[in-house]
């Protein structure tokens, strides 16, 4: 096989660029379940009306501003889906076993994907980047398209944000507080139903950003969330539970190991991230990082 | 077990349905009976599934890999090699049944949600080979057009077919659970920590378990190949999984019969409602988050707490003595 270091190069840095989205989705998801200890498959359609929304907003405003307009928007659309369930349903079953919860966010996702259904219908979907994220670099020999490398920025700018308002907001600390014993935060005279809401909307607005930043890549359509959700439960369960480093490093792994896939054996590339996976989970049964339950 | 020595009602209401199941096929249209085909077949999956989940406590997340298996395997056997019918039924359990030693033997390992996640990445491994192998398993396409031997060509002969295989399968099920080694499941389901402290050895229990689930999941795929004379990748996607999941605890996962319920109802759901709107889905959703918020014990369990208040109370009693002296012991 003829396979240059300039294809390794470039496929590399795809692989990371698409890890960054995961890790904006498995964030998200990982700050849910330490916090709240709900395993949100619903989590994968919150993504996913990120995309339909990237898609709608930036073909309405259109022109040079339409997709930065779209990318601020959409999620905040997402948090307003998410707020309403949140009151509505999932606040009362907080208590429940998980196999329950489990049971509830997936008819929540059912509800969901069929909504996206009656909104934006079945046909795929696409947006272009903005003008100046368009084509490719050149990189150490590799061309590199430029939206990857964009990725590639943003991902750790997102997950310093979060690091910053886990650790130097109140807000946020008391979030960590929660996610290691409840009963003490609530013992305290702090709100708790108040704090795992405003956990739940953080959670899900990360899944609205890794939504609105896949639209660019992928065709957007129906069965986007089942084909995500899937691998961001392995990534957080591979990283550590409620670990946000956990859910970095998870990402990278499923990422390269499934870029590296397509350049050696395109076939069977999708093999790759779950041996990965069956791998880390039988040499380090409880994820890599520490896990907060 | 309080109701063993009185058998009569349930035996009663269980023969009548039985006898009414055997007079459909001639009366009724074909395609009702096609449904009902896959009833069965689909809550034997979910039953089999329910016998680890209700009553071992495990977090079998992939259990439609092992009916999937068995499904590729048979329609394999039938259409690539010329071994005889019977080899090709025989198969489906058998490599459904290995499946489940070497998917199961890791997962014991761990516990509940890792233990899931470990299945679910080791079941869609096998998912991702079949889906892409176009040359031997035909990938996204599947495999049409199985041959059957004449006796099951008619969808009559398949339908009793299917149906006395569906309850002798049952039957089976049923002793399993009431045996020592159903009482130790259910046990280890409770408390595990006692379990391993009075030296049962749990690992084993589990693994035990989960091949007996999936030994019967593989009944199910060879039937499934009966009826519907094709398979495709969809057989062992997660999703499925998550769907025979959710029939058990629809229907009441800590109760016997609660999954062909919870089976019965979602099928229907998805021909009698899906035949009007596109959208079942959502009316599926809206009807599963109402039994979460009002049938916490799954729809076979709220019917059982309401026909027999009395006995309940009776055998909580029980329970209650039994618990006491349990402890003791």
């Amino acid at each position: 096989m003829a396979i240059g270091w300039a294809e390794i190069f470039c496929q590399f840095l795809v692989g990371i660029s698409r890890s960054m989205i995961l890790f904006i989705v498995c964030a998200g998801l990982s700050f849910i379940l330490g916090v709240l200890r709900v395993p949100n498959i619903a989590h994968g359609s919150l993504y996913m009306i990120g995309a339909f929304a990237t898609f709608s907003i930036s073909k309405m405003i259109g022109g040079t501003y339409g997709f930065w307009v779209a990318l601020a928007l959409a999620p905040l659309l997402v948090v307003v889906v998410s707020l309403i369930a949140e009151r509505l349903l999932f606040c009362h079953l907080y208590q429940r076993e998980h196999l329950m919860l489990i049971l509830f966010t997936f008819s929540v996702s059912l509800i969901l994907g069929d909504l996206v259904k009656i909104v934006w219908g079945a046909e795929y979907r696409s947006v272009s980047p903005p003008e100046i994220l368009k084509g490719s670099i050149s990189l150490l020999g590799a061309s590199v398209p430029r939206y990857n490398l964009f990725l590639i920025i943003i991902g750790p700018l997102v997950g310093i944000a979060l690091w910053l308002f886990t650790t130097r907001t109140k807000i946020g600390k008391i979030s960590r507080a929660a996610a290691v014993d409840r009963e003490m935060v609530g013992v305290l005279g702090i709100n708790v139903s108040w704090v795992f809401s405003f956990a739940f909307l953080v959670g899900c607005y990360l899944a609205g950003i890794g939504g609105a930043l896949v639209a660019p890549t992928v065709s957007i359509t129906l069965g986007m969330d089942h084909t995500l959700i899937i691998e961001a439960f392995l990534i957080v369960i591979i990283g550590g539970l409620g670990n946000m480093w956990g859910a970095l490093v998870g990402s990278l792994i499923f990422g390269v190991t499934h870029s590296f896939g397509v350049l050696f054996w395109p076939q069977f590339a999708i093999v790759f991230p779950y041996m990965s996976v069956v791998i880390v989970l039988l040499l380090r049964p409880r994820g890599l990082l520490k896990s907060v339950w | 077990m309080g109701d063993k020595r009185k058998p009569s009602n349930a035996v009663w209401i269980l023969g009548i349905i039985f006898l009414f199941l055997i007079f459909i096929p001639p009366f009724a249209p074909r395609f009702f009976t096609y449904i009902l085909g896959l009833i069965f077949v689909t809550s034997l999956v979910a039953m089999s599934l329910n016998l680890v989940v209700g009553f071992g406590g495990m977090f079998q997340f992939h259990h439609g890999v092992f009916y999937g298996v068995s499904a590729y395997a048979t329609a394999l056997v039938l259409t690539k090699t010329s071994l005889a019918t019977w080899i090709g039924f025989m198969a489906g359990p058998i490599v459904a049944t290995l499946t489940g030693l070497i998917i199961g033997w890791f997962c014991v390992r761990l516990t509940r949600l890792y233990f899931g996640m470990l299945q679910i990445s080791l079941g869609s491994l096998l998912w991702a080979i079949v889906f892409r192998w176009y040359s031997f398993t035909g990938g996204d396409d599947g495999i049409h057009g199985i041959r059957m031997p004449s006796l099951l060509m008619s969808l009559n002969n398949s339908y009793y077919f299917i149906l006395a295989i569906f309850i002798l399968s049952l039957l089976l099920m049923y002793k399993i659970l009431k045996s020592p080694f159903g009482n130790t499941l259910q046990a280890i389901r409770d408390n595990p920590q006692r379990c391993e402290a009075v030296g049962i050895n749990v690992r084993r229990y589990q693994l035990l378990g989960i091949l007996i689930a999936t030994f019967f999941a593989g009944v199910a795929g060879v039937l499934f190949v009966i009826l519907e004379r094709s398979v495709f990748a969809d057989l062992l996607f997660w999703v499925l999984s998550l769907e025979i999941l959710i029939m058990c605890l629809l229907g009441g996962w800590f109760t016997f019969f609660g999954p062909i319920l919870g089976t019965a109802i979602i099928i229907s759901l998805r021909t009698f409602v899906g035949k009007y709107t596109e959208y079942w889905t959502l009316i599926l959703g809206i009807i599963l988050i109402l039994v979460i918020f009002f049938l916490p014990e799954g729809v076979m369990g709220y019917v059982q707490e309401v026909l027999k208040p009395k006995m309940k109370e009776v055998k909580q009693e029980e329970k209650g003595i039994d618990a006491s002296s349990g402890i003791g012991f």
